[in-house]
């Protein structure tokens, strides 16, 4: 008798825990040697030339926008919008009847991190394009290093009627890539990665560097000791966080030349604990901002408790540490996914590779706070002018590494592709130790 | 020097949560129950301090809390092991994914009612749970930032561990206790009420891995809610009894060696070692698998787990 109640009331104390449990772990972009099959391909010449000169009439028009890349004469990537040249290329969906699987990687109620931002982009759009609650499918906890986790999710969705699917993480990528040749009538985006076919699959990501070369400026600034901290969440590998290092590193030099850059890496996207160890291992050392590339807002309160400064990443973080955080590298995903959602109601819709910028206000800093040194707004806003107006793109010109390599040609810059996945050197004012 | 002394004490900070979880599963295996629970027991407990502080501002609620949503994992625990006898690795595993997944749902469900999407504890009690400074004491230079700069938590913790070497060890209770983990047939014959014995230590077990999920959500996070705060903590816990022999002084000393196995890789420069940080993770599983292999080997009965851990006890196969 007692062990039936035994195996009773461990049966229900397991089927308990089952709907609670959650997934760890998280990956969003790593770097990719296929990553070479990227991007600017799949824009046409002809988009492109139409892109040239539908450019200038194309302020006032917004959500309509069809984005494409082209590049102009000087071999410099600009984006470009084609309003008015958006032809139905897909047949229309209703805007009631349209209905979107979102699949995130943790939690949106994660509180600052990569998820979280995600899904505040899904509900802007949703708030943008007045959709009801029930057409908005969210798919929480979702491995990306579980292929079936994925497929099940994705297929959930296309079940309760999905006829547009948003996968966030990197690692869907694969799996995504086949449920768009199986499911053709639906649209899938694949967040991060780098495939994308000519039909129902798309890829979309940011110019994120942009932004961080601006917080490079916020922090230069600041810096008194000259040892400014960055918490990675991947190595030098990983050309995402890399390549967000050195344009931080860059803006850094820009305003302060004597000022470097010392980056721990946690080896996770989301890792709370590692995230406070490294901060706080960076704050011995001497660094007096800390900036990062990780989920949590850790290294902010980290930076909050010693009484240093700090630039955050995802969302801003000035509402977890109001007393350290200078600026934050932020997020608009709702630029994206309302454009996208936009196209599929209007049949517009077609398998661009999206690569948005503060240009399109995807990516910027949050505002300054009180915090900063004197000078940083005219300074950020000079080269925020530079960035829109095209004069300036980051990684111009000839760069040097830390291993005293150069990177880059006189008077040229590193194209999208390089950028996306090609990054795997420091510039020269990192310390990676 | 220098860096050697930050290392030492960031090591310290690192190793409190899991001195919390390692003397609260010595005490339950001291009473014969290996608890494969303590990252769900830390996880409740994170919740419920985290929680109770968040909303009273009170730090001694916090404590109190952290305790008792320990002890309630373990008592669930506890009912089913020692009145239901069920397996008791199946019992702790299934333990920390309710644990975990409990304290998940209900800090969303925290966070979801918030404007700002952030759960961070009030100021006052923030600042209580910040670095001490004892006059005259703290300013010291080297002896200063090693022994009398850390939060409330890291001395408490001290403070129970020295306390349960003495109730283990030294007093009547204590006696019992390791007569029940060591053979509970024997204990019940010379007149011990072996239930009872287990079910208060397991209570008081949890309680305490319960602070050390507060800790970790106090303390190491900042003050803001995180979720899947406790992150693995519990598991090197478990791992960590055995590094102590089931000793809670010598617990004092694995914490804090596993502690700085947790931030070494931010302190020993790639120019001078350079080392995958994989490595560095899997530093306290290696030691530990060592230590296994040599106190195996030197036999002592003195270091070695309770001999009823693991078994569960029929009193009417006696």
């Amino acid at each position: 008798m007692k062990k039936l109640g035994t195996v009773f009331l461990t049966a229900a104390f397991l089927l308990s825990t089952l709907g609670a449990c959650s997934a760890s772990g998280q990956a969003e972009t790593t770097t990719a040697t296929g990553a070479a099959t990227t991007a600017a391909a799949a824009t046409t010449t002809a988009a492109a030339a139409e892109a040239e000169t539908g450019a200038e009439t194309s302020a006032a028009a917004t959500t309509e926008a069809a984005t494409t890349e082209a590049a102009d004469e000087d071999g410099v990537s600009t984006v470009a919008t084609t309003a008015d040249t958006a032809e139905v290329v897909r047949t229309p969906i209703d805007k009631d009847k349209i209905i979107i699987g979102v699949i995130h990687i943790t939690d949106p109620s994660e509180g600052s991190g990569y998820t979280y931002t995600h899904d505040v982009g899904i509900q802007e759009m949703q708030a943008t394009l007045g959709l009801r609650d029930d057409q908005i499918i969210r798919k929480n906890n979702v491995s990306d290093s579980d292929p079936s986790a994925c497929e099940t999710a994705i297929r959930e969705c296309i079940a309760e009627g999905a006829n547009v699917i948003f996968a966030t993480s990197w690692g869907y990528m694969d799996t995504v890539e086949a449920m768009a040749e199986e499911y053709p009538d639906v649209v899938f985006c694949h967040g991060t990665g780098y495939k994308s076919n000519d039909t129902n699959f798309s890829n979309y990501f940011g110019r994120i560097y942009q932004a961080r070369y601006l917080s490079g400026i916020v922090a230069g600034m600041k810096t008194t000791t000259n040892k400014i901290g960055y918490v990675a969440a991947m190595g030098q590998d990983n050309s995402e966080v890399t390549g967000g290092i050195d344009a931080f590193a860059i803006g850094v030099e820009s305003v302060n030349p004597d000022a470097k850059i010392y980056v721990k890496v946690t080896n996770s996207w989301f890792a709370p604990e590692e995230e406070s160890n490294a901060a706080i291992a960076l704050i011995g050392e001497g660094c007096d901002v800390i900036a990062q590339h990780c989920d949590t807002p850790n290294p902010q309160l980290a930076a909050e408790d010693a009484g240093v400064y700090g630039v955050g990443y995802n969302s801003d973080m000035s509402k977890d540490a109001p007393g350290a955080v200078l600026t934050s590298v932020v997020w608009d995903w709702g630029v994206y996914y309302t454009q996208a959602v936009q196209q599929v109601i209007d049949g517009t819709w077609t398998p661009t590779v999206y690569y948005g910028g503060m240009a399109d206000g995807l990516v910027d800093i949050s505002p300054l706070s009180d915090l900063v040194a004197e000078g940083t707004a005219e300074k950020v806003e000079a080269a925020r002018a530079a960035i829109l107006d095209g004069s300036f793109n980051v990684f111009d010109g000839v760069l040097e590494t830390n291993d005293g390599q150069t990177i880059g040609t006189e008077g040229g810059t590193l194209d999208d592709t390089t950028i996306k996945s090609g990054i795997n050197w420091y510039y020269r004012n990192v310390v990676a130790d | 020097m220098s860096t050697l002394i930050r290392l030492i004490s960031h090591s310290v900070l690192a190793g409190t949560p899991l001195l919390f979880g390692t003397l609260g599963e010595i005490v339950n295996e001291k009473a014969g129950h290996l608890n494969l629970g303590v990252e769900g027991m830390m996880a409740m407990g994170a919740c419920a301090g985290f929680m109770a502080g968040y909303l009273s501002g009170s730090l001694l609620l916090s404590l109190l809390f952290a305790f008792l949503a320990g002890a309630l994992g373990a008592l669930i625990y506890a009912l089913l092991t020692v009145t239901l006898m069920a397996d008791q690795n199946v019992t702790g595993l299934t333990l920390t994914i309710f644990g975990v997944g409990l304290s998940n749902f209900i800090g969303q469900y925290m966070l979801v009612n918030t404007a700002t999407n952030t759960l961070k504890l009030p100021e006052a009690l923030n600042n209580r749970l910040k670095a001490l400074s004892i006059p005259g004491l703290s300013q010291l230079p080297v002896a200063g930032s090693l022994l009398f700069s850390y939060d409330l938590f890291v001395y408490l913790s001290i403070a129970i561990a020295l306390l349960l070497g003495w109730y283990i060890n030294h007093s009547h209770s204590g006696r019992n206790l390791r007569a029940v983990g060591e053979n509970p047939a024997a204990a019940d014959a010379a007149g011990i009420h072996v239930t009872r014995v287990k079910y208060l230590n397991l209570l008081l077990g949890g309680g305490i891995c319960g602070l050390g999920g507060a800790y970790a959500a106090m303390v190491s996070n900042g003050g803001v809610w995180l979720s899947d705060t406790v992150g693995g903590r519990g598991w090197i816990a478990v791992a960590l009894v055995i590094f102590a022999a089931w000793n809670p002084v010598r617990a004092i000393l694995g914490a804090y060696v596993f502690g700085a196995f947790s931030v070494l890789k931010y302190y020993v420069p790639k120019s001078v070692l350079s080392l995958p940080n994989a490595f560095y993770d899997a530093l306290p599983f290696i030691v530990t698998a060592l230590v296994l292999v040599i106190s195996s080997i030197l036999q002592k009965r003195k270091n070695a787990q309770p001999a009823s851990v693991g078994l569960s006890y029929y009193r009417e196969e006696r």
